[in-house]
């Protein structure tokens, strides 16, 4: 009563966010001298880009008159090694990424190879695609070898720890019941663990082949083959136009695979 | 049920013969497109590189070991650069992103036929390109710089926070707005006092996550002049100071670590 007591008369104020204010008014004050901080540091040269604010027209008035035919060549075998690719590299990397994830799913695999495996799976998510395509271009010479083992790699990191997360959460119970009919390991793996997680592991890859093919159009840009490449090229010599063109078919393919992923993953699950 | 004859008994099979033959045809169609594809690959490939691949492995290997740990004292100001990139990109991000997540969410948008499409292209369109490729566009338009690099990595995330922010808009419960509105509230009243408090957890938990990713992104948006460490990266690069790469990639490595770390415990403390 006495609660309700003291609030009658009083006008009511939202709740803040943060509850205590002292951590409140740190954060809203450690943010602003932040942004102070960052602003002091960072010298822009207003000059060049109000000069560059007529180049940045151009480029989206080159978006309603992209240019497919002066470069088409180009344009198309960039584009085909792209595809190509991201269809080798997503292949391999799930076929690799699938023992993996087994091995890193703690209900499956015993310690030492749940260690290995996440230890592989670790190292796979903290360096990135650009980087390793950096080195293996290094290694292995220019050329499409490099993305592909690139894309490859960076697939296992992220389905194995995506799928192993799934194969911990599955009922135990089918495959317990599997294992009491007498079933050997793989048909264990087969029958009891393949059935659970298959929906989530085509869901999984083919939002992989999205992601490797976004990558692989920058992959170009170190040498590792691909339509990157060319859209630096385009870039450097402000060929506007062809590179809007290039834009364009990325940003089409990318939205039918994300059409075709939402159509699959419906049917699936 | 599928049952095949053997020996007069009948033996359970998963697959009817039709069911896996149809099964069979299309392995072969995908391991055929994949032996294409290799083909391709390979014919793309010097085999003389790939063979003496161990070789140049070791070398780099022996070269970049070990790092040269005095060259950390020039690090700072790039390190400092790439964490204001990532920041201020975020920052920027979520400013565009709100307004567009709301247009595009089906219950709060104003126009289902005239608006909804234009924020979804947005969202698409930004979503789909690398943040590599816009900041080699921004360079392009407005010069090498940080704040290129800031410009790319926000248009970058907007089409990632503004999908995740109007998927949660839509999930929200339509009682609460509907409490608010039966008191009379404008429709601005209605989203500050009904919609915002319900995705204000949704949207601090995508800042952080988004600003995990950009670290990252950030990190190597100098290789195309972008600002950050990434330029230190490749000016050491291109004058072949691998035990200055080595350093420079533990310096990456560590940022990405605890950058995930820090997202993690936030998120953490949110939820």
């Amino acid at each position: 009563m006495s609660a309700l007591d003291t609030r009658i008369g009083k006008p009511w104020k939202k709740p803040p966010f943060v509850q205590r204010a002292w951590l409140r008014w740190a954060l809203i004050l450690g943010f602003a001298a932040y942004l102070v901080a960052a602003y002091m540091t960072i010298d822009v040269n207003w000059a060049r880009v109000y000069e560059g604010l007529e180049r940045g027209k151009q480029f989206v008035l080159a978006f309603t008159s992209p240019d497919f035919t002066s470069r088409s060549s180009d344009i198309w075998e960039g584009m085909i090694e792209s595809i190509i690719m991201t269809v080798a590299s997503s292949v391999v990397g799930i076929i690799i990424s699938i023992p993996i994830a087994l091995g890193a799913a703690r209900n499956i695999a015993p310690l030492p190879i749940y260690l290995i495996c996440r230890a592989i799976i670790a190292v796979s998510r903290a360096l990135q695609e650009i980087i390793v395509a950096i080195l293996l271009v290094a290694i292995f010479g220019f050329g499409p070898l490099a993305g592909f083992l690139t894309l490859s790699f960076a697939t296992i990191g992220f389905l194995s720890k995506l799928l192993a997360e799934d194969i911990e959460s599955m009922d135990r119970v089918q495959a317990e019941a599997i294992k009491a009919s007498g079933a050997k390991w793989t048909q264990w793996i087969n029958y009891g663990v393949q059935p659970q997680v298959m929906p989530r592991l085509i869901g999984l890859s083919i939002y992989r082949v999205d992601i490797n093919f976004r990558e692989s159009a920058i992959l170009g840009l170190v040498g590792a083959g691909g339509i990157g490449a060319t859209l630096n090229t385009a870039f450097d010599r402000y060929e506007y136009d062809t590179a809007a063109a290039i834009l364009l078919m990325i940003i089409l393919i990318v939205m039918a695979l994300e059409y075709i992923s939402g159509i699959i993953r419906e049917r699936v699950q | 049920m599928p049952v095949k004859d053997l020996k007069g008994q009948q033996v359970w099979q998963r697959r009817t013969s039709r069911e896996s033959l149809g099964h069979w045809v299309m392995w072969l169609i995908g391991v055929a497109i994949f032996a294409y594809c290799w083909q391709q690959i390979s014919e793309a490939t010097t085999w003389f590189f790939v063979w003496d691949a161990p070789r140049i492995a070791n070398d780099i290997w022996t070269r970049a070991t070990p790092p040269r740990w005095e060259y950390i004292t020039q690090l700072g100001k790039p390190i400092w650069d790439t964490l204001n990139i990532a920041t201020l990109g975020t920052f920027f991000a979520l400013i565009l992103a709100v307004p567009v997540a709301f247009l595009a969410a089906r219950n709060t948008t104003p126009s289902k036929f005239f608006i909804r499409p234009i924020a979804l292209l947005i969202i698409v369109s930004t979503r789909s390109i690398n943040s590599l490729i816009w900041a080699l566009l921004l360079i392009a338009i407005i010069g090498p710089g940080v704040f290129a690099g800031v410009i790319a990595i926000a248009i970058r995330s907007i089409g990632f926070c503004a999908k995740l922010l109007y998927e949660a808009i839509e999930e929200i419960d339509e009682t609460q707005v509907e409490a608010i509105t039966a008191t009379g509230a404008s429709r601005w009243q209605v989203m500050a006092y009904g919609i915002v408090p319900q995705i204000l957890p949704a949207f601090a938990g995508i800042a952080v996550f988004r600003w995990d990713i950009n670290i990252r992104e950030s990190t190597v948006l100098g290789l195309v002049g972008a600002g950050g460490i990434g330029l230190q990266l490749s000016s050491s690069l291109n004058v072949l100071a691998w035990p200055q790469v080595s350093l420079i990639l533990l310096v990456i490595l560590a940022a990405v670590v605890i950058s995930e770390w820090v997202s993690a415990k936030v998120r953490g403390a949110i939820i």
